[in-house]
């Protein structure tokens, strides 16, 4: 089984609109993960029928019972996240700012606090409009762990693509170099960075390769928006071939991207012509690679 | 005195674009602090020339096991909730990319086997370009944790520019913890969008982690005129006011490319950038 990453470094690069066309061009043949869970919107594109949902509990917060309290305030003195103020005479753990490191509850003299399990989100599988299906979730508001969803999302893609002898996995990782970046990447076999000839597309392309080369997966690109900026596109080509990248395509600054989007189609469904071949080519490379 | 943060459900949809223009524009007339909270990708300082005057490493701090009268009790294993200390047939090992710095493993440590040393996480920078101050402060690759090198730069903020009347953040995407620890001192937060389904489906994300925060928030559409009315019935319907719509240009996003700054040389732009300016104006009046 090979698992296929496609991530950007920085957002609005078109990645996800890549990346769900793979999934249809890649059909029954692929399960579908969407590891992007901050923001999740490849659902937007495959229309899933949420078929499985389920809560996703993971970490911890401090809870302290008021009746046992006797204010003695050793737990706002050892806590390093300032989670514990005192509010209107009582000491109340804020959600927000716990880390649920459980320090707190260790020390507490007359056991007055709790860690309690958190439900940081939901995941769901899916049928798509492919017939194939999806996994994809969705991160509580300021939960922490999202590394760990991230986790559960992928090693779920990868139970069921093993249950149904299906070859291809393919993620949409998320934004950034952080957890939730880390946790897409770890296993994969092959990753697409989808970027575009911007300062800030090269920049943060070529922070996010240190972070895919740490992990010693071979990689491809796609440069999106390609015409945008001819001296960018070339020093993109440049990096790409020094670091040994496969190049997959150069797409042009195409709007089709966003009435794709607008009508819930990818864009291999919207349309026929020069852009979708270009996408079709580098499925194809991606899926030998 | 006010803050203001910069942020947005959805990546790419023009955070740093408004965040440094706004900066640069507002400091022609007073003095602004921006400070880069992006610290995974950070993409202003692209935009922004100024002096190089002040730079630092930034640290975290983790325990580091000493073998000497440790006696492999296992308690330091046992109160990490993080996972990030496992232990060997004769050793601790520490995985200071888990840690939380949270110090329990150190302080109830028996025989004080695991000090708190500071590990390097990232780094902070500060420039000034005229009456505009510029703080970048950068993740580590490799390094996990955004939370606590936000965390650092927004209290070198306070310690080194407290009266600054005006402070802009350019702010993570998405909703989870970076977000959170990005805009949770803001006065206001702009929330950046594009007219699109990603955008909408991101951005009502973003609106209900700001009415969870309890934050003022206002909504800002960039790439006006792709896509659809969706995001604008959508802010009309939940009374989210819509401070500026920004035009699709071709133009806009080349110069963009290049890293240019846009409100000179693009007077759409700069109109819009205008109305962004008297809102921020009108809401210094009430809140001071």
């Amino acid at each position: 089984m090979k698992e296929i990453v496609v991530i950007s470094g920085k957002g609005g690069t078109g990645k996800t609109s890549l990346t769900a066309s793979f999934a249809v061009l890649g059909g029954q043949d692929v399960i579908v993960a969407d590891c992007d869970v901050d923001a999740a919107d490849m659902h937007l594109l495959l229309e899933p029928d949420f078929k499985v949902a389920e809560n996703f509990y993971s970490g911890v917060i401090a809870k302290i019972d008021q009746d046992i309290c006797t204010q003695c305030g050793k737990c706002a003195e050892i806590c390093r996240f300032g989670a514990i103020p005192v509010i209107d005479g009582k000491y109340i753990v804020q959600p927000l700012d716990c880390e649920g490191c459980g320090y707190c509850a260790r020390i507490c003299l007359v056991d007055a606090i709790i860690m309690e399990e958190q439900n940081v989100g939901d995941w769901y599988v899916s049928t798509i409009k492919t017939g194939s299906t999806m996994v994809h979730a969705k991160l509580g508001i300021g939960a922490e762990n999202s590394g760990k969803l991230v986790a559960k999302v992928k090693n779920e893609a990868k139970r069921i693509a093993g249950e149904r002898q299906k070859d291809l996995v393919l993620v949409d990782g998320s934004p950034g170099i952080g957890c939730p970046v880390v946790s897409s990447l770890s296993g994969a076999h092959f990753v697409v960075l989808v970027t575009e000839p911007t300062v800030s597309g090269f920049h943060d392309l070529e922070r996010v390769y240190q972070l895919v080369k740490k992990f010693g997966i071979h990689a491809g690109c796609i440069i999106n928006k390609a015409d945008l900026n001819a001296e960018l596109t070339q020093r993109i080509r440049d990096f790409i071939q020094v670091n040994k990248i496969e190049p997959l395509a150069e797409l042009p600054y195409d709007e089709t991207f966003t009435a794709a989007m607008t009508d819930g189609k990818t864009i291999v469904e919207f349309s026929d012509g020069e852009l979708q071949k270009l996408i079709r080519q580098s499925w194809e490379k991606i899926k030998e690679s | 005195m006010m803050k203001i943060a910069i942020a947005s459900g959805k990546g790419g949809t023009g955070k740093t674009t408004l965040s440094t223009n706004l900066a640069v524009y507002l400091s022609e007339k007073m003095p602004v602090v921006l400070v880069d909270l992006d610290v995974e990708e950070p993409n202003s300082g692209l935009f922004i020339h100024g002096e190089l005057i002040h730079q630092e490493d930034k640290f975290k701090i983790v325990p580091e096991w000493k073998s000497n009268d440790c006696t492999l009790c296992g308690n330091c294993r046992e109160v990490c909730n993080f996972h990030a200390i496992v232990q060997l047939a004769d050793e601790i090992m520490v995985f200071p990319q888990l840690c939380h710095s949270c110090y329990a493993c150190s302080e109830l440590c028996p025989t004080d086997s695991l000090p708190m040393i500071p590990e390097k996480m990232g780094e902070l920078r500060e420039f000034q370009a005229q009456k505009l101050t510029f703080i970048e402060s950068k993740l580590d690759i490799g390094q996990e944790q955004a939370v606590p090198l936000i965390e650092q730069a927004l209290r070198y903020l306070d310690e080194n520019h407290p009266d600054v009347d005006l402070k802009i953040f350019d702010s993570p995407p998405g909703t989870s913890c970076p977000v959170i620890e990005a805009t949770k001192d803001a006065d206001l937060v702009i929330l950046v969008t594009e007219p699109t389904p990603f955008g909408l489906h991101d951005l009502k994300l973003a609106v209900e982690t700001m009415r969870e925060l309890k934050k003022r928030f206002v909504v800002i559409i960039n790439r006006y005129g792709i896509g659809n009315d969706d995001v604008v019935e959508y802010c009309d319907g939940e009374a989210i006011p819509i401070v500026a719509k920004i035009p699709n240009s071709k133009a806009i996003a080349e110069r963009y490319s290049r890293g240019e700054l846009l409100f000179s040389a693009v007077p759409e732009f700069r109109t819009e950038l205008d109305k962004v300016v008297d809102f921020i104006n009108a809401l210094h009046r009430e809140l001071s």
